[in-house]
């Protein structure tokens, strides 16, 4: 059942770092998550690795496993061959803090330009009514667990790092879609959502959604009905004057 | 004082970012305070995240018969009567405003048809009463909390051009001691992940809330944060925590894949309709119904299914007993042989709901299961077995203000002690956490405001020793590896102070934690200060040392079984053992000691919302003095006036039983500990003795509760008493055999 897998793990800080080789036991059931800890436990004791719920439902275990973006708690040790060799490094697109830990304080930094919920006024806690599909298409976005990995993948930051302060990410761009969805949402959010959050850099790869350990279709139900919107937003006169005489959605 | 600190300013400082650290913040930022939340992880990463079937509040959105009377009755009797009644009676009314506030804050619960929040059924409480958005409520509940504190941000962006003027949060930060002035909190010291830069809070409120303790044990639901921070850091300040034996086991942890195993599967799939059966294929639930719940579960599988269509008319299926009934049944199938291939029982949806219905009620259960364990949950049943979730124990608060015992020291959530009594009740401890949050925050605001300019100052010295105490694992060489002595503590505490506690076990187990902490002082973490792990669990071992140190003292203390507390050796509940909080400080040595205190007495308007024959079941006779439908001393009284001594002639009319019971027990726990089964014959007797009260007319408050169900099943208990005790001849657990039979 047990058997020794042969690991690459990235390890160093700000300044340099490389990957470094580890020999280490594999036993049945086991994800990447596992292996990293065995390594700490036995190997590298100040190996840096940031992990919560170990279930897939706090999103802090975010690396890169061969490359390829995801949760290191859900990447089941199974799906590799015993003689492969599995690297392991931090996400791309943020500054290395040390090993797997990245610098993720740019989602943050968003994360707070998204104008909050704006309720109706007059209404009061307990008098709110909703229609349960109409809950439904924000909740998919709710789902988020804030692992960023789409925000890592996301091309668009990724490989133009001039792009970060203007360009919100995928995440954030649904935070935006989230809220315009939400039935009781009062606030105007398209021109925020093109102006000052960069929907525009969006050109729908689609890549944010392939990565998504919650399996939020970010690009069809998020981004492409945002963009639509923006484009009836801007192109149609009446729902200019429309919302110029009376700001309602 | 060295000048590698970094030193901030604030009226509060929140520690831990969880739903109740949240609430605290929000709510003392509210009032007008500066305030700063210190989170162990990231911002939005706490383990609040995990809780999964919601939040209870008696909004009577689905039932229109609950209301805060019922959800208190519901809270004390899942505590078995152990909770700050206070606390209990505040949570139960406020919950409700906690939650409708959330929605303002932009949550998205799921819905009634009529549009309202909806609620789902869970365990011990009589009507649909959680708050929840599918199975991941937590993770909605932090989210929001999270953006109220952004919210505020944004406001104070508007007003001073700073979004953290007023509200700050510091992320990747671990608070090592809280600092004092003479008796009042003057501030924290701690350090930074990214890079150990030494961090000191000045402040004159520190609102603790760092959740629970569950990493002390190797079968957890806990995430790596849960190392009893709070508890530790409160008792270091000297602060006291009441009954810390009462830890919650959850019935249903993910049992495999090992690297899984402990993992949470929510209640809810039982709250929808899942059932647990035997590796027999039997429900085996309905043969440990304890007489304390009898008359509220249903005793045929037929009637536990028609209750969830018609709850009116059917009582509850037994598999929505309260956790530590539903824990300990699970731990004695398993050891009467009748478990599953790896060690757990079988939890099926699969065959009670199509497959459509499981994806959409329980998402993430299904994606769980279907990626770590390669199972699907809407074909085949789940294995599932207890794993430790939570800690009833905790910092001794004051109901109102949260305040613990030493000055300007608060604490909300699963740190502080009292609410949920023995046992919590799925769903309360999100609701808990709202309601104590917002009243810690409220508390450290008011305590502020009467200080005026009397503020406490940090001594220098202190904040030297602090740094010391951090450095010494990195600077001693050459010592033992951490993670080593982590692991020997979890299988320790597992094995030794886990869901059926002994006596021998207990004792060993406080002379193993006498060694681990002498380990623990020559710890070595290589590496550097920048987020070093291993370094990390070395300051967090002190703290896991000092709680278990707690739990395995009281547990040995306390002689009797109570909710999250099972004594093989003592297997019933002790009315006079009801009336002690076991309250735990630190001696001059550092070592937990333990004082026996009164629990608070419960008001006559709120004991007047159970029967009397209930009440019965769980105090003395003088405490029930006085109380409305109280009979003149009979038999009974007499009974439970010589609680814990040995019952006379008066139980003559159950010593047949009881003979009965003992020869059971005997069987079952053989040649183990001969001498429990006398003490369990005894207490058994006096339970039965008690049953003729059974009839006792109903309170007036108790009408207004839908009370027709309740009455009409009164003459079925001779019948059903008689079923468990033929069921516990099964039991190898005289514990659980005890569960049955009594």
């Amino acid at each position: 059942m047990s058997y020794k897998a042969k690991f690459k793990v990235w390890r160093g800080d700000a300044g340099e770092g490389s990957l470094e080789d580890y020999g280490v036991e594999v036993n049945e059931g086991e994800v990447v998550l596992d292996i990293i800890h065995r390594l700490q436990a036995t190997q590298a004791p100040d190996m840096a690795v940031r992990w919560n719920c170990k279930a897939g439902k706090c999103g802090s275990c975010s690396a890169e496993v061969n490359g390829v973006p995801r949760l290191m708690c859900m990447t089941r040790m199974s799906t590799f061959t015993e003689d492969e060799t599995i690297t392991v490094t931090p996400l791309r697109t943020f500054p290395v803090i040390r090993d797997l830990v990245t610098d993720v304080s740019f989602n943050y930094t968003k994360a707070r330009e998204v104008a909050s919920f704006e309720p109706p006024a007059e209404l009061k806690p307990g008098d709110y009514r909703m229609a349960q599909v109409d809950v439904e298409r924000s909740q998919e976005f709710r789902k988020c667990i804030e692992c960023f990995l789409c925000q890592n993948t996301c091309h668009a930051v990724r490989d133009h790092e001039d792009n970060k302060d203007h360009f919100a990410g995928p995440r954030f761009l649904m935070r935006v879609a989230e809220l315009d969805m939400h039935p009781l949402d009062t606030r105007e959010r398209r021109n925020e959502a093109q102006e000052d959050h960069g929907l525009g850099f969006c050109n729908i790869t689609k890549c944010c959604t392939e990565v998504c350990p919650e399996h939020i279709k970010i690009t069809d139900n998020a981004l492409i009905p945002m963009k639509e919107r923006v484009a009836d937003r801007k192109y149609d006169p009446l729902v200019w004057l429309g919302n110029k005489i009376a700001r309602r959605k | 004082m060295s000048t590698d600190t970094l030193t901030y300013e604030y009226d509060v400082v929140v520690i831990g970012a969880g739903g109740a650290g949240l609430r605290a913040a929000i709510e003392a930022r509210a009032q007008g305070r500066s305030v700063a939340i210190i989170c162990k992880s990231l911002f939005g990463k706490a383990h609040t995240v995990m809780a999964e079937g919601g939040a209870a509040a008696a909004m009577g959105n689905v039932n229109a018969n609950d209301n805060w009377q019922v959800h208190f009755r519901d809270t004390m009797r899942g505590g078995k009567f152990l909770n700050n009644p206070r606390m209990a009676e505040l949570h139960a009314k406020e919950a409700p405003d906690r939650v409708w506030e959330l929605e303002e804050w932009g949550a998205l619960f799921d819905r009634t048809k009529d549009g309202k929040i909806s609620q789902r059924n869970f365990g011990g409480h009589e009507y649909p009463r959680l708050a929840h958005v599918g199975d991941r409520t937590g993770l909605e509940l932090i989210r929001t909390l999270q953006q109220a504190v952004v919210s505020f941000q944004q406001k104070d962006f508007r007003e001073h051009g700073d979004y953290e003027a007023r509200i700050k949060v510091f992320a990747e930060h671990t608070i090592t001691r809280l600092l004092l002035d003479g008796d009042r909190i003057a501030g924290a010291f701690g350090y930074r992940r990214e890079d150990g830069q030494f961090v000191l809070f000045k402040a004159p409120a520190v609102v603790l809330a760092t959740g629970g303790i569950g990493k002390s044990y190797k079968v957890t639901s806990n995430s790596w944060e849960y190392t009893g921070d709070g508890h530790a850091l409160a008792l270091l300040a000297g602060a006291t925590l009441i009954n810390m034996e009462c830890i919650q086991f959850h019935p249903t942890g993910m049992v495999w894949p090992p690297s899984v195993k402990g993992i949470l599967v929510t209640e809810s799939v039982r709250g929808d309709g899942g059932v647990l059966r035997n590796s027999e294929g039997k429900r085996f639930m309905f043969g440990y119904v304890p007489d304390v719940f009898r008359k509220q579960y249903a005793e045929t599988e037929e009637e536990a299914d028609r209750w969830y269509t018609d709850p009116d008319h059917n009582r509850r299926p037994p598999e929505l007993l309260p956790r530590d009934e539903v824990a300990r049944s699970i731990n004695s199938e398993v050891k009467a042989g009748r478990g599953t291939p790896h060690g757990g029982v079988f939890l099926d949806i699969a065959s009670r709901l199509p497959a459509e219905e499981v994806r959409r009620r329980l998402p993430s259960m299904y994606h769980q299961f279907k990626e770590l364990a390669d199972v699907d949950i809407t074909a085949e049943p789940m294995e599932v077995g207890p794993t430790c979730h939570y800690v009833m124990g905790g910092v001794e608060v004051d109901p109102d203000t949260a305040a613990s015992s030493v000055l300007g020291l608060f604490a909300a959530g699963e740190v502080a002690g009292g609410m949920h009594g023995s046992n919590r009740l799925g769903g309360n401890s999100l609701s808990d956490l709202l309601v104590f949050g917002r009243r810690a925050g409220l508390g450290a605001a008011d305590y502020i405001a009467r200080l005026e300019q009397d503020r406490p100052e940090v001594q220098d010295a202190d904040v030297d020793a602090a740094r010391t105490e951090a450095l010494a694992p990195l600077e001693f060489e050459a010592g033992e590896n951490p993670y080593t002595v982590h692991s020997e503590l979890q299988q320790t505490m597992n094995d030794l102070v886990g869901i059926i506690r002994r006596e021998h076990e207990v004792a060993a187990a406080i002379e193993k934690l006498g060694e681990f902490r002498e380990r623990r002082e020559k710890l070595s973490a290589p590496g550097s200060r920048t987020f070093n792990p291993g370094w990390h669990l070395a300051l967090d071992l002190r703290n896991m040392l000092l709680v278990s140190d707690c739990v395995a003292k009281a547990a040995l203390e306390r002689q009797e079984s109570r909710g999250g507390h099972t004594r093989e050796d003592y297997p019933v509940m002790s009315a006079t053992w009801r009336k002690v909080n076991l309250v735990c400080s630190l001696d001059e040595q550092g070592r937990a000691k333990l004082e026996h205190k009164p629990v608070p007495t419960i008001r006559h308007d709120l004991l007047e919302l159970f029967e009397v024959s209930e009440l019965r079941k769980y105090m003395t006779e003088e405490e029930l003095a006085g109380l409305p439908g109280m009979e003149p001393a009979d038999e009974a009284v007499e009974v439970a006036a010589v609680e814990d001594e040995v019952v006379e002639a008066e139980a003559e009319a159950v010593e047949a039983e009881a003979a009965e019971v003992e020869t059971v027990e005997a069987e079952a726990a053989e040649a183990e500990e001969p001498e429990a089964e006398a003490v369990e014959a005894e207490e058994a007797a006096e339970a039965e003795a008690e049953e003729p009260e059974e009839s006792e007319a109903q309170s007036e408050a108790e009408s207004e509760d839908a009370p027709e169900a309740e009455v009409s099943e009164t003459a079925e208990i001779p019948a059903q008493a008689e079923a468990d005790a033929t069921e516990s001849v099964a039991d190898v657990s005289a514990a659980d055999g005890e569960e049955g039979a009594k």
